[in-house]
């Protein structure tokens, strides 16, 4: 029924298929960027500083010389990185934590959730600087940093979405035949909170991104000289003068993702709740 | 009556105190953080370079009171922290409360200017596309407001740059004066970075708006009013926007709060000299009490923000001031 | 005078019209009251709604017109229907609670309606509220006026939606399922103040419900629904003396009735013309292979001795504490192969005592010997073995099935937590349950959404029964479904009692059908039995007073009992 509605909503709205394509090209261009990329990225050339587009360098140069297309190709992937990454970590483990805040002993599940909320009263973004700020960047470490920064979040979800699963008459069905924790885990609830998981999951990804292009940004995300989207527009700043187009074109590819990230994310969240679905 | 202004006050108390456990636990946590976190200060502060002598280590040591026992640090750390004294900055010997007390409302200005303005823009639009919910005008607008979060606060800020001040050269690109210099120039200087924060959220919070109306709009009372006949204005009016009204003043606060910190990114980039980007400076110089200093400032702030929305919001909401007796 | 006339509503579907309601036509004249009756989905709601021009925006009047004094109320301008809503026809809701803002004081709500079509100025119309809510016979209607809809009861709040709808004396109410959502006795007091105030007020009411009980108490003539078409129209005595549509007569025989025990229901039936009949199955024969009646003496299979439950709540915010009793001193027996029923009106603490017997609760003291075997102090590991025995059948049939698992994962549910036999055997057994439930093998592979609420209740039996249980716990297991479907999963309950030696804790609201299944009754009020006896004793001579204003309230239908003579 969901795989179908899916396929109804890519019919009938062109935005959501628009998302769907740009995602997909995203992707492909994050694995394959190193062989699409038409120049070498970290080529210096002192004579073609900051040009605009050109046949050469069809979206012109950065500060180095360098082709802006093929650094735009290849920035995307430690961008995917970092983001899949931290999601990946914030959702296997945020999951966790909601669940038994929500399922598992009052007193445990208490101090699970105070330290939910403990955690929530910081900007991921300070504490992400802070981490960063004291241990090397790398996307290795600001996946790991993103993700354990985004587990409160995933936790909350998981966690109200199993109170309310909780609440259903087939969990104490579960009970009453005296299924095992372990049971009621696997068959009655992770299934039944998948929903909100994946709409939480989509937005983490997003979140994630601009994350670490605001990091990148301050210049303490992705190290130079390999490129990353948000640590390009950081640069660019400087040249706004010279080449205004140098900051525009990762600011729209940027967006452009996040804007796709979003308008599935708001789709799925239509398609998959269940009080939108009945009406 | 006297039973429900009890009520509420023990509510009131029931907060404060839920508000004071959490400050203390994020202290100890801000505290513990510097321990854990690698480099030693004493290192740092005397130059590893320069390979400091002995007993110049442990005299520096004992100045800072690294060589008491960690717990006998501990509390002394939180006690002076109550009379807001968090230290000497490492750099200079300059208390760090100053430089807290300096930088402070320089973020909590720039927050409030920010939230004001996304509340101005994001409120009415999110009204307004959920009374026509599905048609052209909730399409234009709801398709603008995910635009709008999906711009990163720097993209937004850049673009203002380029268009305000470079093309259209009227405010300035970065920087700050303070009030007492130039009243004039500082609410310039605060125009863009205000603006570049404030757009972003607008979107998220007519987002919200929107999807809070419409769950009243949805409510059974509201079809209950239409069979009384009221006129559909006043059913909105006086019914559903005072009804939306509550999860609306929460959002907004929510945001409020987050922006103790999130400004950070703005205040790099219009050198603001908010709290941030003191504690950017205290990181990257490895000031560890400047640094405990300048979070503890940004999560009070969070906490005290977050203990006004949970008051206004149950004072609000007669459902949770009046517990069905 | 309200006059319907060939009223069609349909909703907007993906592809056209999909057609809720067809060719209604009806008259109610000043001071009558008709009865809209109708199952789930048989369009009485959507038709009140068009009558107000109150639809909600995926449905359109594909036809007809709605007379209001002899003005077509469906051409008349957005601000001139308005003026007649609320002035000259009302509308009362199904949840009272809901149809009231949480945010403004019941007083402030009164006032503001009154407001709206009279204006007396708010002083007066204070005055006004206050006289509406002693007629409605609130209790201490100026703490009414004070409190917040979430601070009262939900009687208390259709009082109020009522005095609402009187407040500019309309010539019209509508009154949709207005008691539902209330208890027996309150629904009693409700009715009773509608009929009088509209003795009163001279209003036409048209009262839409799906209870036959409350048309028979109040309404004056009927108009039964069935699947968007008008089956009849009849005054009320007619219709219950003689139906003349099979719809309308199934119906009625489907109803359990106090005082007309039978051992079988009638159901409704459609053959494939569409055509409706009652049919009174005949009950399914003891299987030959089913092992013999074992005699047990007079052994019970269940003993409650002195059962406490308790809740800690706060009265008031400030308050200490203080302990609710949900279940308190219970004591009774059942007998192995009977059904005990266990009736009370809602926060009566018959559901709890329930999940403690299954021990989804631990109680406070008091024994639960089950088959001599006191359970009520055992750890879930100890319990563990008695799980295989006492199966529990839920209210929800939405919401006792986990909609991610198929029909075959969800009946074999239990065997596979007791790790009974191999994937083999366990479809086997699937199969022969889905059999005994009477749901086709094809049933198996389906998720419960592609059921209707009493096929997923049948899907619930067959999981309960998947252990071979000896005693099944029926919460309110049928009050979630339409009187003909419920008339089929009572007769289905009775057949498996018969052919598993089955023992029933059957709880449930409704005293009809308490009467219906069961061989001994509880009636439980404030956590305390009140009382507790066979089943012809408590209904047909019932000792304590509790008893009879419970089974005083309950609206019949051609009872003979309770002073109200047949029609």
């Amino acid at each position: 029924m969901i795989p179908e509605a899916i396929l109804r909503a890519t019919r009938n709205q062109p935005s959501f298929l628009a998302s769907i394509v740009l995602l997909a090209a995203v992707l492909f261009i994050g694995v394959f960027g190193n062989w699409l990329a038409p120049q070498d990225p970290f080529l210096l050339n002192p004579q073609t500083v900051n040009q605009g587009s050109s046949a050469a360098h069809w979206l012109g140069t950065d500060e180095f010389g360098r082709d802006l297309l093929s650094r735009l190709l290849i920035g995307v992937q430690p961008t995917l990185l970092v983001a899949i990454g931290a999601t990946a970590i914030a959702g296997v483990f945020g999951t966790m934590i909601g669940i038994a805040g929500a399922y598992g002993r009052p007193l445990l599940a208490f101090l699970i959730m105070r330290s939910v909320d403990i955690m929530l009263s910081f900007p991921p973004i300070l504490l992400a600087l802070l981490a960063v700020g004291f241990w090397e960047s790398g996307i290795f470490s600001l996946a790991v940093v993103i993700g354990v920064l985004y587990i409160p979040h995933f936790a909350r979800v998981a966690h109200a979405a199993t109170l309310q699963v909780s609440r259903m008459e087939f969990m104490e069905a579960e009970h009453a035949m005296g299924a095992s924790a372990r049971r009621v885990v696997f068959t009655a609830i992770l299934p039944n909170i998948l929903s909100p998981l994946v709409v939480q999951a989509t937005l983490t990804v997003a979140a994630a991104i601009l994350l670490e292009s605001g990091l990148s940004f301050l210049g303490l995300g992705i190290v130079p000289p390999e490129p990353s989207w948000g640590q390009m527009i950081g640069t660019a700043r400087g040249y706004l003068g010279q080449n205004p187009m140098y900051v525009i074109w990762p600011s729209l590819l940027l967006a452009l993702t996040v804007l796709a990230i979003n308008v599935v994310g708001d789709r799925l969240r239509d398609i998959l709740d269940p009080r939108l679905r009945e009406e | 009556m006297n039973a429900s202004i009890a009520g509420a006050l023990l509510l009131v108390a029931r907060k404060l105190l839920t508000a004071i456990i959490q400050l203390f636990v994020v202290a100890t946590l801000i505290f513990s953080v510097m321990y854990i976190m690698p480099g030693d200060p004493v290192l740092l502060l005397l130059g590893a370079d320069s390979n400091p002598s002995p007993e110049a280590i442990v005299s520096m040591r004992s100045q800072l009171g690294l060589d008491q026992p960690v717990l006998s640090q501990y509390f002394v750390w939180l006690w002076n922290a109550l009379h807001l004294d968090f230290g000497k900055s490492l750099t200079n010997g300059y208390p760090v409360a100053n430089y807290v007390m300096q930088n402070l409302p320089r973020t909590l200005e720039l927050a409030f200017a920010a939230i004001i303005i996304a509340a101005l823009i994001g409120v009415p639009l999110g009204i307004a596309a959920a009374l026509k919910r599905g048609s052209t005008r909730d399409t234009v607008l709801t398709s603008i407001a995910t635009i709008g979060i999906s711009v990163p606060v720097y993209i937004m800020g850049t673009l203002l740059v380029l268009f305000f001040s470079l093309k259209l050269g009227w405010l300035p690109a970065s920087g700050y004066t303070d009030i007492s210099r130039n009243v004039f120039e500082h609410f310039r200087k605060l125009a863009l970075p205000a603006l570049a924060l404030g757009l972003g959220l607008a979107a998220s919070i007519a987002r919200m708006t929107r999807s809070s109306v419409l769950e009243i709009l949805g409510r059974d009372f509201v079809r209950a009013l239409r069979a009384k006949g009221m006129p559909e204005r006043r059913i909105i009016w006086q019914h559903v926007l005072r009804n939306a009204a509550i999860p609306i003043v929460t959002i907004i606060g929510l945001q409020l709060g987050n922006l103790m910190g999130g400004t950070v990114l703005v205040e790099a980039m219009f050198n603001w000299p908010g709290l941030s980007t003191l504690l950017v400076g205290a990181v990257s110089a490895r000031n560890y009490p400047l640094v405990q200093g300048a979070m503890l400032a940004i999560a009070a702030a969070f906490i005290l923000i977050n203990l006004v929305v949970e008051l206004l919001y149950s004072l609000l909401d007669p459902r949770i001031r009046r517990k069905r007796s | 005078m309200l006059e319907v006339r060939n009223l069609s509503i349909a909703f907007k579907a993906s592809v056209g019209l999909k057609s809720a309601v067809r060719n209604i036509d009806f008259i109610i004249r000043p001071g009558e009251i008709l009865g809209l009756v109708g199952e789930s989905g048989s369009g009485k709601t959507i038709t009140s709604l068009g009558v107000m021009g109150l639809l909600p925006p995926n449905a359109v009047v594909t036809g007809g017109e709605v007379l209001v004094d002899g003005v077509d109320i469906l051409k008349l301008p957005p601000a001139d229907l308005r003026k007649l809503r609320g002035r000259h026809i009302a509308m009362i809701f199904q949840d009272p609670m809901a149809s009231l803002d949480p945010i403004f004081t019941c007083g402030d709500q009164i006032v503001e309606a009154i407001l709206l079509h009279e204006p007396i100025g708010r002083a007066n119309a204070r005055r006004k509220a206050r006289e509406l809510l002693e007629k409605v016979l609130i209790s201490d209607p100026d703490r009414a006026m004070r409190s917040y809809p979430h601070e009262l009861s939900g009687g208390q709040c259709q009082r109020i939606m009522i005095a609402m709808a009187v407040a500019c004396r309309p010539r019209i109410i509508i009154a949709d399922e207005p008691t539902t959502a209330l208890d027996v006795t309150v629904q009693k007091q409700v009715l009773e103040l509608l009929r009088e105030l509209n003795g009163e007020v001279g209003a036409a009411i048209l009262l839409i419900t799906h209870d036959l009980g409350v048309i028979y108490e109040v309404a004056d003539r009927v108009v039964v629904m069935y699947a968007g078409d008008k089956m009849e129209e009849a005054t009320t005595a007619d219709l219950f003396a003689a139906p003349r549509s099979d719809y309308s007569r199934a119906l009625i025989d489907s109803m359990p009735s106090l005082g007309r025990n039978a051992e079988r229901l009638p159901v409704i039936e459609r053959d494939p013309s569409g055509k409706v009949s009652s049919v009174r199955p005949e009950p399914r024969p003891r299987p030959a292979s089913a092992a013999p009646v074992l005699s047990e003496g007079d052994r019970p299979l269940l003993e409650i001795r002195d059962l406490c439950k308790s809740y800690w709540i706060k009265p008031s915010p400030l308050a200490v504490p203080v302990e609710m009793r949900a279940v308190d001193r219970v004591s009774l027996t059942v007998a192995p192969r009977t059904t005990l029923g266990l009736v009370g009106e809602s926060g009566c603490g018959k559901s709890t005592l329930s999940r403690a017997v299954i021990r989804l609760y631990k109680p406070d003291s008091g024994q639960i010997l089950f088959k001599g075997k006191d359970i009520a102090a055992l750890s879930d590991k100890e319990m563990r073995p008695f799980r295989r025995e006492i199966a529990m059948v839920f209210q929800n049939p939405y919401g006792s099935l986990n909609p991610r698992q198929t029909v075959a994962q969800l009946v074999e549910a239990p065997m596979v937590v007791f790790a009974d036999g191999d994937a083999a055997k366990r479809q086997r057994r699937v199969r022969s349950l889905l059999e005994a439930v009477g749901l086709p093998a094809t049933a198996a592979q389906k998720y419960p959404h592609e059921f209707s609420g009493g096929q997923r209740q049948r899907i619930a039996i067959a999981r309960a029964l998947a252990l071979n249980p000896s005693l099944v716990i029926c919460d309110e297991a049928v009050s979630a479904l339409d009187v003909s479907v419920q008339a089929q999963v009572l007769n289905l309950l009775k057949d498996l009692q018969a052919e598993f030696d089955l023992t029933y804790l059957f709880i449930s609201h409704d005293l009809s059908v308490v009467e219906h299944v069961s061989d001994t009754v509880a009636v439980m009020q404030k956590g305390r039995i009140v009382e507790y006896g066979p089943v012809a004793e408590i209904f047909g001579n019932p000792r304590e007073p509790y008893t009879r204003m419970l089974l005083d309230a309950v609206p019949t239908v051609g009872s003979m009992r309770g002073g109200k003579a047949a029609p």
